[in-house]
C-alpha cells in the first residue's frame, strides 16, 4: 500500500533520514521503533510531506507522492496523528472532529463516521461538547486518533502515540492501537515503547541515526539479542 | 442643568451612542478576525473601508448603479483588496518580526490615502442619501443609524454561525490555535489567510456601506475611523471578537456622552485616556485572560 | 586618528559650510529641515531600535511645540524657559505611558497601539482646547520680529536662515551625541539583553522596567526639544503636522528607511524622506496632490519588505562584507525565525 525507496529527507541543512527503504502491505499493522532523535518522527513528517523530500520515492498505492503537497496528502487515504496529539485545545471534542473531516471527499460521510468514531470511543460521545484542552492526555489520545479516522483513511499514520502518557494510560492507548487494527485499517505506528508496540504490529523496522539497521516480523525483533539489549533492557 | 435622567437630550444621546456602538463594532470585527487568525495588525484598515466608500460613492452617483448594487461591489472590492493586501505584501514577511507586518500596512495607509487623494481629490463627497428619522416620544432617531446599528448586530451573528457551524469557519478559528497541524487536516494554511483576508477585507466593505450613509467621505477620513477601531479592538483583547463588540459600546457611549455634556473632542479625549487606563488595569483587554 | 574618524569630521565640516556656500533660501531650509527632521528621528531611534516601536511620539512632538508656543502667547514666558518645561512635561508624560507598559510587560503591538492612542489623545486635546490653541487650524507663535528688528533672542525668533541653521546643527550633534552615550553606556548592554530574552535579562538582576523607562524619557524628551524648535522655525503648527497618526507613522517610517540601528540612519532617513516630497513636489508640482504621498507609502512598504534595516544600515552591511570588516553597527536585530 504504502511504499518507501531510498528517501533521504531533513530539515534545513541538517539530514534526519538516510536512504530508507520500507513498505506497508493493505491490512498490515507495521511499527517503526529505534531511540529518541532516530528519525522517526521524520520519516512520518516526510510521508506527510511537511518536511521536504530530498531524494527517493514515496508511492501510496502505486500513486508517487513526491509531487504532492503536505495538504494533499490526506485526499490520498492518509491520514497523520501527530506526535503530541495537536488537537486544537479551545475547538469541542466535536469541532476537532470535524476538522479531521475537512477535506471534500469526507463532508458527506461526516455524520456515519462522527456516529462510528462515538461507537468506538463512547468516552468521546460523553465530552463532544468539552474543549479538547481541557481533557485528560488518553482522553485526547481518543479524540486525535478519531480525528485521523474522520478523513476515511485507507492507512494511518501514529506518531508515538503513548509519549507523556501515565503507564496506565499508556496500556490504554495500545488497546486502542489493537481496536483499530481490528476494525481493518492498515497502520504505521512509530514508537519508543518498543517492547508495547511490539505485541499490537505484525512486522517492524528498527531506526538508528536516520538509517534502517534491521527489519522482520514482531516476533524476530523480540527475539533478537541486539534488540532485546539495547531497548528492552533485558 | 437639569436632571440627566430627566432630560430627553440625555436619553438620544445615550442611544446615538448606542447605535454608533454598533457601528464601531462592526468594524473591529473586520480587524480582530485579521488578528485573531494571522496575527497582523492592519494599520490601513480604514483606509480600505475608505476606498469601499468611493467605490459605493461613484457607482451610485456617477454610474447611477442602484444603491444595494453600488453597496455589494463596495464589499466584493474591498475583499478583494484584503486578499491582495494579504498575498503581495503581508505573505512575503509574514516570518519577520511581527512589528514589521504592523509598519508595512502603516506605509499602505499613506499608499491608500495619497491614491485617493491624487485620483478623487480632497473635495468632501456625500451620498445624499437619507431615510429621514424615527420620532420616539421627545427623541428623534435617524434611520441610517439605526439601519446600520441593526446591519452591524446582523453581521456580528451572521459571522458567529459562520465561525461556528461551517467548516471553513472551524478552520478560520482552528489555524488561529495550531497552524502547523492544518496540512495534516487537508487544510492549506496559505489558502485560509488569503480567505480570513478576504473575509476581513469584506468586513471592512460592510463597515464601508454603513459609513458612506452616515458621513462624508474624503481621502483622510480613515484617521478618523481608524485610531478608534484599533483602539477598540485592543480594548476588547486583540483577536477577541466578543470582548471588542462590548468595547465598541463603552467607547461609543463615551464619546456620545463627551460630545452631550462637552465637544466631540472631549469625547474622543476621554474615550482614548479611558483607554490607555485600561490598558494598564487589563492589558489583556477587557474580556482576556492572563495566559 | 582613523579613517572613520576622518570622514565624520570632514563631512561635518561639510555641514557646517553649507551656509557659506551660497545655496538660496530654499536649499537651506531644505537643509535645516533635514537636519531638525534628522534630530527627531535619531530621538525615536533611541529607543526604537531596542524593540520598542511607539507610534506615539507625536504626542511628544505635539507636546513640544504647542507648550512651548501656548507659554509664549498665553504667559509671554521665554522658548528658553519653555523648551525645557516642554521638555520635563513629555519626560513625565512617557514616563506615565511607560511605567505601566514596560511593568506589565505590553509589547509588540499592544505596546505599538497604546502609544498610537497617546498621540491620538494629544491630537485631540489640541483640537479640543480649540480656545487656546486654535483648534484644527492651527496656531502662529506671537511675533516681535519685524523688519527693523529681524531678531529676537528672547521670543527665539529668527528671520535669518544661517542662523537657524547652526541652532538647529548644534540640536542635531547633541542628539548623535545622545544617541552615541545611550549606545555606549550600560543602558546598551542591558537593553540588548531586554530586547532579545525578557525573562533571562530579568534573571541576571537587569533592572528591565527602569532601563526602558530611561530611554523612553530620554527619547521623548529629544522629541519634545524636536516639535519646539520644529514650532519656533516655522512660527507655525497645528494639531495635523505636528501630533497624531499621521506624524507619528511619518517618524517611525523615516528613521526605519534610514536605518535605525546605525548613528547617523535616522538623519539619512530624514535626508531620504525630504528629497523625495520635495523632488516629487518640484517634478510633479501641486496640481497632482496625493502622488508624493502615494510614492512615500510604495517606498515604506518596499523598505520594510527589502531593506528591514534600513539604507544607512543596507549600504553598511554591503560595505562590510565586502572589507570583512568588524565595527560598525553594534546591535544587531533579532534573529529573524524561519518557518
Amino acid at each position: 500500500m504504502l511504499e518507501l525507496k531510498n528517501v533521504s529527507a531533513g530539515y534545513g541543512t541538517f539530514q534526519a533520514l538516510f536512504d530508507v527503504s520500507l513498505e506497508v502491505r493493505a491490512g498490515e499493522a507495521v511499527a517503526v521503533i529505534g531511540p529518541n532523535g532516530a528519525g522517526k518522527t521524520s520519516l512520518l513528517r516526510v510521508i506527510s510531506k511537511v518536511i521536504d523530500l530530498n531524494g527517493g520515492e514515496i508511492a501510496m498505492e502505486g500513486v508517487s507522492l513526491n509531487d504532492v503537497p503536505a495538504h494533499k496528502i490526506i485526499e490520498m487515504g492518509i491520514a497523520h496523528v501527530p506526535e503530541h496529539r495537536r488537537l486544537f485545545p479551545r475547538l469541542t471534542v466535536e469541532e476537532n472532529l470535524k476538522m479531521g473531516g475537512f477535506i471534500a471527499s469526507a463532508r458527506s460521510h461526516f455524520d456515519e463516521r462522527l456516529a462510528y468514531v462515538y461507537e468506538l470511543f463512547p468516552r468521546m460521545k460523553e465530552r463532544r461538547h468539552q474543549l479538547a484542552g481541557t481533557m485528560s492526555g488518553g482522553e485526547q489520545q481518543m479524540c486525535a486518533i478519531g480525528r485521523g479516522l474522520m478523513s476515511g483513511p485507507k492507512l494511518l499514520l501514529l506518531d508515538e502515540p503513548s509519549a507523556g502518557l501515565a503507564p496506565v494510560i499508556v496500556q490504554q492507548v495500545f488497546d486502542l492501537v489493537r481496536r483499530i487494527r481490528e476494525e481493518g485499517y492498515t497502520v504505521l505506528i512509530v514508537e519508543q515503547n518498543i517492547q508495547q508496540v511490539l505485541k499490537v504490529v505484525d512486522r517492524a523496522y528498527l531506526l538508528e541515526v536516520g538509517q534502517i539497521k534491521m527489519s522482520g516480523s514482531s516476533r524476530e525483533l523480540l527475539e533478537n539479542d541486539d534488540v532485546r539489549r539495547a531497548y528492552i533492557g533485558l | 442643568m437639569d436632571f440627566p435622567l430627566t432630560d430627553p437630550f440625555f436619553w438620544e444621546t445615550v442611544i446615538q451612542g448606542l447605535l454608533f456602538g454598533g457601528v464601531l463594532a462592526l468594524l473591529s470585527l473586520g480587524l480582530n478576525i485579521i488578528f485573531g487568525v494571522i496575527d497582523v495588525v492592519w494599520i490601513c484598515y480604514a483606509e480600505l473601508i475608505m476606498l469601499g466608500m468611493y467605490t459605493i460613492y461613484f457607482l451610485y452617483s456617477d454610474y447611477g448603479v442602484p444603491l444595494p448594487l453600488a453597496m455589494l461591489a463596495g464589499i466584493l472590492v474591498v475583499a478583494l483588496l484584503g486578499a491582495a493586501l494579504h498575498y503581495f505584501i503581508i505573505r512575503p514577511i509574514l516570518h519577520t518580526e511581527p512589528i514589521n507586518q504592523l509598519l508595512v500596512t502603516g506605509g499602505v495607509l499613506f499608499f491608500l490615502q495619497g491614491f485617493a487623494t491624487l485620483a478623487f481629490s480632497v473635495e468632501f463627497r456625500n451620498l445624499g442619501v437619507s431615510f429621514g428619522s424615527i420620532e420616539a416620544g421627545d427623541m428623534y432617531i435617524p434611520t441610517t443609524r439605526l439601519l446600520a446599528f441593526i446591519v452591524s448586530l446582523v453581521a456580528v451573528v451572521g459571522l458567529w454561525l459562520f465561525l461556528k457551524r461551517t467548516y471553513l469557519g472551524t478552520a478560520i478559528r482552528a489555524i488561529s490555535q495550531d497552524r502547523d497541524v492544518m496540512p495534516l487536516m487537508g487544510v492549506s494554511p496559505g489558502k485560509i489567510y488569503l480567505v480570513t483576508s478576504a473575509l476581513g477585507g469584506g468586513l471592512a466593505g460592510l463597515g464601508a456601506c454603513l459609513l458612506v450613509l452616515l458621513y462624508d467621505i474624503h481621502p483622510a477620513i480613515g484617521l478618523t475611523f481608524g485610531p478608534i477601531t484599533f483602539m477598540v479592538c485592543v480594548m476588547g483583547g486583540l483577536g477577541n471578537m466578543i470582548g471588542g463588540f462590548i468595547a465598541a459600546f463603552i467607547f461609543a457611549e463615551f464619546i456620545a456622552l463627551g460630545g452631550f455634556y462637552a465637544e466631540i473632542e472631549w469625547g474622543y479625549v476621554i474615550a482614548f485616556a479611558f483607554f490607555i487606563v485600561m490598558m494598564f488595569i487589563r492589558p489583556q483587554g477587557i474580556l482576556g485572560s492572563k495566559s | 586618528m582613523n579613517i572613520p574618524m576622518i570622514i565624520k569630521a570632514v563631512g561635518f565640516l561639510a555641514v557646517l559650510s553649507i551656509p557659506a556656500l551660497g545655496f538660496s533660501d530654499y536649499v537651506l531650509h531644505i537643509a535645516i529641515s533635514a537636519l531638525l527632521w534628522g534630530f527627531i528621528y535619531t530621538g525615536w531611534s533611541v529607543m526604537g531600535r531596542f524593540g520598542l516601536v511607539s507610534l506615539g511620539h507625536g504626542a511628544f512632538m505635539g507636546i513640544g511645540a504647542y507648550m512651548v508656543t501656548m507659554l509664549w502667547n498665553h504667559a509671554g514666558i521665554t522658548p528658553w524657559i519653555g523648551i525645557p518645561v516642554a521638555v520635563v512635561v513629555s519626560m513625565a508624560v512617557g514616563f506615565m505611558i511607560g511605567f505601566p507598559c514596560f511593568r506589565f510587560r505590553i509589547t509588540g503591538h499592544y505596546f505599538a497601539l497604546v502609544t498610537l492612542a497617546l498621540s491620538e489623545v494629544v491630537r485631540l486635546l489640541i483640537v479640543a482646547l480649540r480656545d487656546y490653541t486654535g483648534g484644527s487650524l492651527g496656531v502662529t507663535p506671537d511675533s516681535v520680529i519685524s523688519a527693523d528688528t529681524p531678531n529676537s533672542f528672547i521670543a527665539m525668533q529668527f528671520s535669518d536662515k544661517v542662523t537657524w541653521f547652526y541652532i538647529v546643527v548644534a540640536v542635531w550633534v547633541v542628539g548623535l551625541l545622545v544617541w552615541r552615550a545611550v549606545d555606549r553606556s550600560m543602558i546598551r548592554y542591558a537593553m540588548e539583553a531586554v530586547s532579545q530574552e525578557e525573562d533571562a535579562a530579568a534573571s541576571l538582576g537587569v533592572h528591565v522596567t527602569r532601563t526602558k523607562l530611561i530611554v523612553t524619557m530620554i527619547s521623548a524628551g529629544m522629541t519634545a526639544v524636536g516639535g519646539a524648535i520644529y514650532g519656533q522655525y516655522q512660527l507655525y503648527i497645528n494639531p495635523e503636522t505636528t501630533s497624531g497618526i499621521a506624524i507619528s507613522l511619518q517618524i517611525v517610517f523615516a528613521a526605519i528607511a534610514g536605518g535605525m540601528f546605525v548613528q547617523l540612519g535616522p538623519t539619512v532617513g530624514a535626508v531620504i524622506t525630504l528629497l523625495l516630497t520635495e523632488g516629487l513636489r518640484q517634478t510633479v508640482g501641486h496640481d497632482v496632490h496625493g502622488l508624493d504621498v502615494m510614492i512615500y507609502g510604495a517606498m515604506l512598504v518596499l523598505f520594510i519588505i527589502y531593506m528591514p534595516r534600513g539604507v544607512l544600515g543596507r549600504v553598511i552591511e554591503v560595505f562590510e562584507n565586502r572589507t570583512g570588516g568588524t565595527s560598525g553597527p553594534t546591535t544587531q536585530p533579532r534573529p529573524q525565525p524561519g518557518e
